[in-house]
């Protein structure tokens, strides 16, 4: 599909904010790098050769027997004997680094959590996992979480929005009053109330959060229809016969969308900081999982140990860091004075 | 010694070598009118607000010498140049109402004017701003002072504006467009006080214009500009009455003119309206009382016969915009509409449908009436998509090919977007949207007023093309007379909502039965003289 000469022009501007482009592409990197964080860092090898023949152990579980071992249990390949077993009639390719979130470092030297050193570059949590390794599983949950939840709320709201600006009358009336009272429930409380008889788990927090985040782009939507709906081209979609929901959909919403989107950069933020400072008082994502708020929290509770609470942080602050760089630069590149002086040459 | 006189004025924006204004002599005597006409993009504007350094961001100007009385002020500081806006140059915008601050009473917007430029006590001021409205035939009364902008008309809004720009008694008076966005019988009494006060005053005035009829009445010499160059400058009389440009004569002959084509004998009747009325809500009484409501269109009837052109006629607020949504069933209307015996005021939004076919609109603003992100053929294709889902990619191309060519735009514009085309070939892409379906009606609503007079001329002759051809039948909405004398065959004429004139387009011309009909023939025609009503 070719982009219409707006979107184009969009994306001209976007591109000579230097800042918001190479945030842009560094985010991309780290998040798709991170999204396939069993190859960078697992308790498991990447690609196993044994007695001529291959096994990847980051797809399939192997009982140890397969090695040559004793037990039916799946391989420990980080214990000493069934490495020796596959070295000795073959090779293994580990990923860089040799822990998965919850690998448990049984091998300190010094009671957890550990400095950094060698074995674990950034140190390992109170309970000896590999604080790098947590932090590279707990990037790729908190975009992703923040990344679903940030295009289910905008849908919602989207849709919701467009519904009550091209009706109005008491449709419009009624949603506006539901979103005002909605919106002033307290999250925070009704999350501890119901975490106490349910233990959320990805997808029931997200829908939990989803419940009550939907509600952002409704008012701008809203006003963007309200605008449109009686600009003539609608006006001559519906005197054509068009129905409404293509008129909402091909005429409408591509323009209202310019508002929305610069708007989705910093929802996305507030997503992940949401989830984060969930995390961090205990009431987020289950035990165990690898979670930025979860280490924070580990470094407050362990000030003794400095890394834990500064690499969660300098991983929190470059990843909102980017977002707000690309949001800002998106937000620029949808207005029009900035995108019409940048035709003219001028510097944004 | 003329007060004003400026000297190779060149503007440009991004390249030098591409000026809006390039190389402009002009002279303002004392106590004359100078009328500068252009069509848009023409410059006039321009040169204009480059006297007074209002000039747009990105604008760069030049200029040889500026100089008033005779003292070259080009070279002045800008703290001293500034003293001459509003102090001896005055300024008055086209649109007044964003014009005016809207939270500031005319007392305070007359003041600040004053304050500027003289040191005043409180009183003074006052009393300066009651002599200043008197001045403009406005009441000087405590109520007018403590009004609001959004309190007055667009006519009192206008006098507001120029209240403020004699504020300083300027000897200069840069009149940009002052009256285009006027109804014409309003048009009439503000230039008349422009007239008066530039005779009571000895004032200069430089009226910036499109419309020939307008200036020719009231100017005392004119500058016709056409990109960026004067090509034609002398006393009024004699440029309008012998242009020794190409241009200019151009210009004087794209005035509507023209009749349309006659109708054959007892055309059938295609569509009837009986007794058509639209309410909108109004101020609610008291807290949970009842709405008011304002009757927009209030028991309009008429009937639209095969092949002709009913034209509607009415200043801003009189309600024609209503009567072609209504008759589009766009919104909610009471009475009768009759298409092909087809009543559709009985028909619910889905039984309509099929319908809309036979009836079609285009509307005035040739940049809102196209989505910014369809191409021209998408635009076009889309009737065909709802009403002729048999049709295939390939045919429904064949038929958007078609009918571009034959609304007269290039071969290669089905691909292109609505912003690489004029304002003029937006309106001939509305229109070949419309014409899709092969509706038998199309109502026009304004479809001329936003485009300058040559490409208007253009507009009408494919309307009338286009009407011969296919046997079309138009209702055409318009505020301008001359062009609905031009293409109508009867005429309606509204005020408030209701028709007060409605006959053959010849009969009420030449013999108007209403005193408001009469009134609005005699603004559009009175005019130019050479072009006598009876013609």
């Amino acid at each position: 599909m070719e982009l219409s000469p707006i979107w184009r022009r969009q994306w001209h501007t976007f591109r000579r904010n230097r800042r918001g482009l190479w945030s842009l592409y560094l985010f991309l990197v780290l998040f798709v790098l991170s999204l396939g964080a069993e190859f960078v860092a697992n308790d498991k090898p990447i690609l196993v050769r044994y007695q001529g023949e291959l096994y990847m152990p980051v797809f399939n579980v192997y009982p140890e027997t397969t090695f040559g071992g004793l037990f039916e249990t799946e391989a420990n390949y980080r214990d000493p004997y069934v490495a020796e077993l596959i070295n000795d009639d073959g090779w293994m390719l580990w990923p860089p680094i040799h822990y998965s979130y919850d690998t448990i470092n049984y091998d300190l030297q010094v009671p957890a959590p550990a400095p950094p050193s060698a074995e674990n570059w950034l140190g390992t949590d109170d309970q000896g996992r590999d604080v790098l390794a947590r932090l590279i599983h707990g990037f790729r949950l908190s975009v992703l979480f923040g990344l679903i939840l940030t295009v289910a709320a905008s849908a919602i709201g989207i849709v919701v929005g467009a519904v009550q600006g091209y009706y109005g009358g008491w449709l419009d009336l009624a949603g506006q009053r539901f979103v005002e009272v909605w919106s002033s429930m307290p999250i925070l409380y009704l999350i501890i109330v119901i975490s106490s008889f349910v233990v959320p788990g990805f997808w029931t927090l997200l829908l939990i959060l989803l419940l009550f985040s939907w509600m952002t782009l409704v008012d701008l939507v809203r006003a963007e229809f309200l605008r449109a709906r009686n600009l003539d081209y609608v006006r001559a979609a519906q005197a054509l016969g068009v129905r409404t929901p293509v008129i909402l959909f091909r005429h409408m919403l591509p323009n209202a969308m310019v508002a929305t989107l610069t708007y989705l950069p910093f929802v996305l933020n507030a997503s992940v900081i949401m989830l984060t400072s969930l995390d961090f008082i205990g009431f987020g994502l289950p035990p165990g999982s690898p979670s930025l708020g979860e280490l924070l929290g580990q470094g407050k509770a362990n000030l003794h140990a400095p890394w834990l609470g500064l690499s969660a942080f300098v991983t929190l602050a470059l990843m909102l860091s980017l977002l707000v760089f690309v949001g800002e630069a998106v937000r620029d590149a949808f207005d029009p004075r900035k995108y019409l002086a940048a035709e003219r040459g001028e510097t944004p | 010694m003329s007060l004003l006189s400026v000297r190779d004025l060149s503007i440009w924006f991004d390249d030098p070598s591409k000026p809006a204004v390039d190389g402009v002599d002009l002279d303002i005597e004392a106590g004359r009118m100078l009328a500068l006409v252009g069509e848009s993009g023409s410059g006039k504007s321009l040169t204009a607000l480059s006297l007074i350094d209002l000039l747009p961001p990105g604008a760069s100007r030049q200029v040889a010498s500026l100089a008033l009385e005779g003292e070259d002020v080009s070279g002045w500081p800008e703290a001293r140049r500034r003293a001459l806006r509003g102090g001896r140059i005055g300024t008055i915008f086209q649109e007044p109402l964003t014009a005016l601050n809207p939270l500031h009473k005319v007392e305070k917007q007359i003041g600040e004017a004053i304050r500027v430029h003289q040191r005043l006590g409180r009183e003074a001021v006052r009393r300066r701003c009651r002599e200043l409205l008197a001045q403009v035939d406005l009441p000087a009364s405590e109520d007018m002072l403590a009004r609001y902008p959004h309190q007055l008309s667009g006519g009192q809004r206008q006098r507001v504006m120029i209240a403020m720009a004699l504020a300083n008694d300027p000897q200069l008076l840069i009149a940009d467009e002052p009256t285009t966005a006027l109804d014409v019988t309003i048009q009439e009494t503000i230039l008349d006080l422009l007239k008066r006060l530039q005779r009571e005053r000895h004032l200069s005035i430089l009226l910036i214009s499109h419309d020939l009829g307008l200036v020719g009445r009231f100017a005392e010499e004119v500058a016709v500009m056409h990109r960026g160059r004067i090509v034609e400058r002398g006393a009024t009389e004699q440029v309008l009455n012998h242009p020794r440009d190409a241009y200019t004569r151009h210009l004087l002959d794209s005035e509507p003119a023209g009749r349309p084509d006659p109708l054959p004998a007892d055309p059938p009747v295609l569509l009837r309206a009986d007794d058509l009325a639209v309410h909108f809500p109004g101020r609610r009484r008291g807290w949970l009382g009842r709405r008011d409501t304002v009757a927009a269109v209030d028991g309009v009837s008429f009937q639209v016969h095969r092949g002709e052109t009913l034209g509607v006629v009415g200043e801003s607020g009189s309600g024609k915009s209503t009567v072609a949504l209504a008759l589009l069933r766009l919104i909610q209307a009471r009475g009768k509409v009759v298409l092909l015996d087809q009543p559709l005021h009985e028909l619910g939004a889905r039984a309509l449908r099929p319908w809309r076919r036979h009836m079609q609109v285009v509307f005035q603003d040739p940049y809102g009436s196209l989505n910014p992100r369809l191409t021209v053929s998408q635009a076009v294709e889309e009737g065909l998509r709802v009403h002729h889902k048999e049709l295939d990619a390939g045919q429904r191309a064949t038929r958007v090919r078609d009918l571009l060519a034959e609304v007269g735009l290039p071969a290669d514009s089905g691909d292109r977007y609505p912003h690489e085309f004029s304002g003029g070939q937006r309106q001939r892409i509305a229109i070949a949207r419309a014409l899709v379906l092969e509706p038998d009606l199309l109502i026009l609503d304004e479809p001329t007023s936003a485009l300058d007079r040559s490409v208007q001329a253009q507009v009408l002759e494919l309307l009338k093309t286009l009407q011969r051809r296919h046997g079309l039948s138009y209702v055409f909405i318009s505020h301008d007379l001359k062009v609905v004398r031009a293409i109508s065959h009867r005429l309606l004429v509204m005020r408030h909502g209701k028709v007060v004139e409605h006959g053959d387009t010849d009969r009420v011309f030449a013999n108007p039965e209403d005193a408001y009909t009469r009134r609005l023939i005699d603004a559009a025609f009175s005019r130019d003289g050479k072009q006598a009503v009876a013609q």
